[in-house]
């Protein structure tokens, strides 16, 4: 089979995640479309390792997980105190970050 | 003898020094230090004097060098005294006029509670002005010739509390400024020219120079002499610079100081022999200063500017003299050392005069005066005889030579400079026999007049201590102020006479100045005669005006003439308008300018970024989500680059 | 090795800083005390580096270098040359009068006030300028001076905004406005200039390969170090932007009368006497050194420029109503001479320019600290609040008579020769600009003497009847400037010839030569 249609469908997958970050309120799904845009990353990763006959991308896919799980932990975190002073999961709550 | 020479400067400046450094301690004896120390100066001027007369004509010459002042490459400049005829006739004058003063001041500034600071600056004064003349370069000499400015500027200003006094001692300093920027760019011109600026090297290579940088040379000079010696068209200072206490205006603005133009003229006589055409122009200027000085003199009531208006006029035949060459440098010369004994004489009797009417200074206020000031009429007198030039004093001798060497020019020139002498003298004539029966004669104009309006300041402040609206006690001064005006008396009558005969002044000057007879189209005999229908007419007029008729206490409204001639002739209404004013708005537009322009730029770029930063700073909304889209959107443009980059 | 003797020269005063910072609170006149003394230390080692000075010696002297950022060919390197030890000596000399006419500057207010005055603070601060000054005249390596020329601003900013005058007619809130708009105005305006030097520094490096300025200037006398036209005139645009800023050269003024206006009148007499010195220091060493083809090209702009600044603030001196913004103005003025001897390219010019900035800061010094005096009593800095002081208090009139003589140049002070020599150089060369330079002193004698007869003449204002005359503190301060200006003025000889010299050094740097008389007369 054709590793081109997985590379297909990474693109197809971080789309669907840049789209869900771009438009979703809710902070867990903003946050759960980030980690299909990571994982389509990997995707790509892995499928370009294939084509190449080269482990490099396996290896850093692998780092990207790493990443991700380090990452979950601190977003988590943060939407956890979002909401625990906000109320609410909604991103647009926390726009203080301007000046 | 050369160690002489720095003494002679060393006496007055230690007296500035220790009396104004000294402080009130020195407030008893500070006048007697002054004075001393000034007739120090005089003696070892004297002592100079005997050694040089000893010594061969072409010998003459004394050097002392103290030490190197500036030295910068090829930019030479030594403090060293050079002492030659032309230098020892001016320490002479100096000190020995200075002392008299010196001793005329003791008297007239004993009220004063400033006396001690009056004769530290006298003193300073001094040093500076012996400094101007006894420099070997002209670089010296300009420390000489600002330093006889600032002591001016200090004196003029010394009732400083007046602010007319303290205005006309910041014009007088800034108008000779003026001058000075002549001197400076004449020093400099010199300096591109010759290498040098010192007198010897400058003077003996005169001719080796272009005449066109000889010319500039000059009329720079030409421009230093007019603001120092108040020709026009810088004379308006001199006007003014009589608030200053009368013995100051004896000294400075008659005897010394504002002969220092002439000084100049003649010393640089090297140059202005190869210029002909700045030679033209200071004869011009001269020619036209003693008839517009004549004029002011004419019309002025108030008894110092009418004898400062002849000040100006007797420097202008000095300059007149000084512009025709080796014909006459000589004359400016003897004019100048008769002038200096006949005006401070003059200006002497003015200050008794005021000492004894309460500081009056309005001559129309005068009258009458020659029984209760024998003294200071007769002493006076002398000196108006002298000036007038009547035949025997001082003046009859100078200034005939002037009015015969502007006939010596020759050609239509000589001519008209020679008319313009005449005239001069006529007016003379006329105004001070004005002077003289305005003060002397006539009823006693003081007596029972209405109170003065407290709008018209008493020219001297001490006044206001002795109850300036009493009617005055005319009394004669005390002998400490009559000693000087006799001995200036002398002097008007004798000196003249003592120079002329035998022609010692002539011959004494002319290894220094050189001197040529001219070709003259009148004979002696005629120019003298002319001169003398001039006096006789001039007087005649003045005692047909003023001596036959009463003077009105108030004075006439007058022919336009006369009320130009009483504002000076429109100068100071002329700089008032054109520079005073103009140079106002400039000032406050450039203020304004850089306030709003060149900060203005600043201000804007600065300004600018901040409105800048405000648009972008609505970028910052807070929402994540649009932080997102730019990311996107900068990712998505950086892929297409790349991309771009590839296909290319 | 002997003793790093140009080293000590600015260690003491920095070290002297972080003593006097550390003097506890309440021992504030003991803080004051050492200040004085660490400044009077720093005067006895320059006249030292003054002695040990062979004018007649190599070109730098008593020369230190040591390995820095090796990587970048940074290296620690002082030496001094007759000019930088001219300057020395200015510095160490004014500090110390500095010091003590800003005694009482910094003694905290009158309770009711809530402004924090840290009295060790200010002798620190100045203390700290000083060092990284004397540094800065002393660094032989392009990139340490430029490190020491940027961080000066940060004591200089402190030392505006923290500090100013004691009594002010709009009241302490807006003079706390007005302070802070001129110390930040300061700051970038220095701070522009300084940013655009680094860009030329890191732009020399690339080109150079060091930082080294003799080195650099050795490869570019024997053509080893070749630079294209173009790259030189930019390197050389970046540096003279810089030091035209802190020089200042009209149009980039604007800064120096709000500094000197809002600052104390020891600050300002730093600022214009010693700091700003720092820039036209860096003209004659570093832009006519490293770049003389391109100094030689903006030659007639540079010369224009100082012109409009010797004119323009004369001018604006004139139409001035603070004492301050005055002398600010004149100051300009005065900086306009200064660069005008130094692009004039003339033995005359260049030591003239030298001298001048010697002279300036004395004269300056002697004219504003007495400014302090008289504002401090009467607390205003509006010169139309003032009238008849003389009267009352005649020894201060006479000190500011005199300094006001110095500001015009009357011959017989110090001030006199330096700017005749500025003009005199000018003038060989370039005539024209020579005679209209020479306008600069009659306006100069008018905005001194307008000034003199509006404060000191003139009927005694009742604000004024009571105002002391100066205090022994204060004599001390301005009895030994005036001294010295009237004996550089007599005998300049002792500075001319450390200075002469360099100049020639400089002079051959540039290639050039002075112009030659029309007439050669016998010597």
């Amino acid at each position: 089979m054709n590793p081109v249609y997985y590379l297909y469908l990474a693109a197809l997958l971080f789309t669907i995640g840049a789209t869900g970050v771009l438009i979703r309120r809710n902070a867990i799904v903003v946050f759960m479309c980030i980690e299909l845009m990571l994982n389509a990353c990997n995707l790509a990763f892995v499928v370009f390792s294939r084509m190449h006959g080269n482990l490099d991308g396996q290896i850093i896919a692998f780092f990207t997980m790493v990443v991700a799980a380090a990452e979950v932990v601190v977003g988590l975190a943060i939407i956890v105190s979002l909401f625990r002073t906000r109320h609410s999961a909604s991103v647009d709550d926390a726009s203080l970050m301007k000046l | 003898m050369e160690n002489l020479i720095a003494l002679l400067i060393a006496a007055p400046l230690l007296g500035a020094a220790v009396l104004l450094v000294g402080g009130r301690r020195l407030d008893a004896v500070g006048h007697w230090i002054g004075t001393l120390l000034s007739t120090t100066s005089f003696v070892f001027g004297v002592i100079l004097f005997a050694d040089l007369l000893g010594r061969n004509a072409d010998d003459r010459t004394l050097m002392q060098h103290l030490f190197t002042w500036v030295p910068v490459a090829g930019f030479q400049a030594d403090v060293t005294f050079r002492l030659d005829q032309l230098s020892m006739t001016f320490v002479l004058l100096i000190t020995g006029v200075g002392s008299l003063i010196h001793l005329y001041s003791v008297g007239y500034m004993e009220h004063d509670e400033r006396r001690r600071r009056f004769f530290g600056y006298l003193n300073l004064f001094l040093a500076a002005m012996l400094l101007l003349v006894l420099a070997d370069n002209y670089l010296l000499l300009y420390v000489g010739w600002e330093g006889v400015g600032l002591a001016s500027y200090l004196l003029i200003g010394f009732w400083q509390h007046k602010p007319s006094a303290a205005t006309a001692a910041k014009k007088a300093f800034i108008v000779n400024r003026v001058g000075d920027m002549g001197l400076s760019i004449a020093i400099m011109l010199m300096f591109t020219t010759f290498g040098t600026f010192a007198f010897g090297p400058v003077l003996s290579h005169a001719t080796d120079a272009s005449e066109g940088r000889l010319t500039a040379i000059g009329l720079m000079l030409l421009l230093a002499a007019c603001g120092k010696s108040a020709q026009v068209p810088l004379q308006s200072w001199l006007g003014d610079a009589m608030e200053g206490p009368t013995p100051v205006s004896a000294l400075i603005h008659a005897a010394t100081m504002v002969t220092a133009g002439v000084y100049l003229i003649v010393r640089s006589g090297a140059v202005f022999n190869a210029a002909p055409d700045a030679q033209l122009v200071v004869t011009v200027v001269g020619a036209v200063t003693l008839l517009f000085g004549a004029i002011v003199g004419c019309a002025k009531d108030d008894i110092k500017k009418a004898l400062a208006g002849s000040t100006m006029s007797q420097i202008g035949y000095m300059v007149l003299a000084a512009g025709l060459g080796p014909i006459g440098y000589v004359f400016a010369i003897m004019h100048l050392v008769t002038h200096g004994f006949f005006k401070a004489g003059l200006f002497l009797g003015a200050g008794s005069v005021m000492h004894g009417m309460n500081d009056e200074v309005d001559m129309r206020r005068y009258g009458g005066l020659r029984k209760y000031m024998p003294v200071t009429f007769v002493t006076f007198g002398l000196g108006y005889l002298a000036i007038i030039g009547f035949p025997g004093l001082s003046g009859f001798f100078s200034k005939d030579k002037i009015i015969e060497a502007a006939f010596a020019k020759g050609g239509t020139e000589g001519w008209i400079l020679g008319t313009c002498a005449l005239l001069g003298a006529a007016i003379t004539a006329f105004y001070m026999t004005r002077v003289m029966l305005m003060t002397f004669f006539g009823e006693e104009r003081w007596r029972n007049q209405p109170t003065r309006s407290p709008e018209a300041p008493s020219a001297e402040p001490a006044a206001e201590h002795r109850g300036e609206h009493a009617e005055p006690h005319p009394h004669e001064s005390p002998k400490v102020m009559t000693i000087p005006m006799i001995a200036l008396a002398i002097g008007s009558v004798f000196a003249g006479g003592f120079f002329s005969i035998g022609d010692r002044f002539l011959h004494w000057l002319e290894p220094i100045t050189g001197h040529s007879e001219g070709d003259s189209p009148l004979s002696a005999g005629a120019v003298t005669g002319a001169t003398m229908v001039c006096l006789v007419i001039g007087v005649g007029i003045a005692y047909l005006q003023y001596g036959r008729r009463p003077v009105p206490a108030v004075a006439p409204r007058g022919s336009l003439l006369t009320r130009a001639a009483r504002r000076d002739l429109l100068q100071d209404d002329f700089n008032h308008v054109v520079l005073v004013r103009g140079g106002e708005h400039l000032t406050r537009s450039l203020v304004y300018v850089d306030h709003t322009l060149v900060d203005g730029v600043v201000n804007g770029t600065a300004a600018g970024f901040g409105g800048l930063s405000g648009r972008l700073r609505r970028l910052q909304n807070g929402y994540a989500r649009s932080y997102a889209v730019s990311m996107f959107g900068g990712a998505a443009l950086l892929v297409a680059a790349t991309l771009l980059m590839r296909a290319v | 090795m002997s003793f790093p003797l140009l080293t000590a020269t600015a260690v003491l005063p920095a070290a002297g800083a972080v003593a006097t910072a550390a003097v506890p609170a309440a021992r504030r006149t003991a803080a004051k005390w050492l200040a004085l003394l660490v400044s009077l230390a720093t005067l006895v080692l320059a006249i030292v580096v003054m002695v040990r000075f062979d004018p007649g010696g190599a070109r730098y002297q008593l020369t230190e270098s040591h390995a820095w950022i090796a990587d970048f060919g940074v290296r620690y390197e002082l030496g001094v040359d007759g000019i930088a030890v001219a300057l020395l000596a200015l510095t160490a000399l004014l500090i110390p009068f500095i010091i003590l006419a800003g005694w009482h500057d910094a003694d905290p207010l009158e309770t009711g006030s809530k402004r924090w005055r840290p009295t060790q603070g200010f002798f620190a601060l100045i203390l700290a300028v000083e060092a990284m000054v004397i540094i800065s005249f002393e660094a032989t390596d392009v990139f340490l001076f430029y490190i020491f020329f940027e961080a000066m601003l940060i004591p200089m900013y402190f030392l505006i905004g923290g500090f100013g005058d004691r009594a002010h007619a709009q009241g302490e809130e807006a003079a706390s406005t007005q302070r802070s708009y001129a110390a930040v105005k300061f700051l970038l305006y220095n701070l522009v200039g300084g940013l655009i030097m680094l860009a030329a520094v890191i732009g020399l490096y690339t080109v150079a390969g060091n930082f080294s300025l003799t080195e650099i200037a050795q490869a570019r006398a024997n053509g080893t170090l070749h630079m294209a036209t173009s790259t030189e005139r930019w390197l050389f645009l970046g540096f003279f932007f810089a030091f035209a800023v802190k020089a200042p050269l009209w149009p980039l003024h604007t800064w120096l009368p709000n500094a000197m206006q809002e600052s104390t009148a020891p600050v300002a007499v730093l600022i214009t006497a010693v700091v700003d010195k720092v820039g036209t220091f860096a003209m004659l060493r570093f832009c006519l050194q490293l770049f003389p083809e391109a100094s030689k090209w903006a030659t007639p702009t540079i010369l224009v420029l100082a012109l409009i600044s010797i004119i323009y603030g004369a001018l604006l001196a004139v139409g001035q109503r603070d004492i301050k913004r005055l002398v600010a103005y004149a100051s300009i003025s005065h900086f306009g001479f200064i660069i005008l001897g130094i692009f004039a390219m003339t033995s005359q010019g260049q030591s003239g320019a030298t001298l001048y900035m010697v002279n300036h800061g004395i004269s300056t010094a002697a004219l504003m600290l007495v400014a302090g005096f008289l504002i401090s009593r009467r607390g205003s800095r509006l010169i139309a609040d003032y009238g008849g002081v003389q009267k009352v208090a005649p020894v201060l009139a006479g000190t500011f008579l005199i300094g006001s003589l110095a500001t015009l140049s009357l011959p017989g002070l110090a001030p006199f020769v330096s700017e005749f020599l500025v003009l005199v150089g000018t003038f060989t060369r370039y005539p024209a600009i020579g005679i209209i330079a020479t306008f600069g002193i009659v306006l100069a004698a008018l905005y001194t003497l307008v000034l003199y007869q509006r404060t000191m003449t003139g009927p005694v204002k009742p604000a004024v009847s009571a105002m002391p005359d100066l205090k022994a503190r204060e004599l001390v301060v301005v009895a030994p400037l005036i001294v010295l200006l009237i004996f550089l003025g007599v005998y300049p000889k002792p500075v001319t010839d450390i200075v002469n010299p360099a100049v020639n050094q400089t002079m051959s740097d540039v290639h050039k030569t002075d112009p030659k008389p029309a007439v050669e007369a016998a010597k």
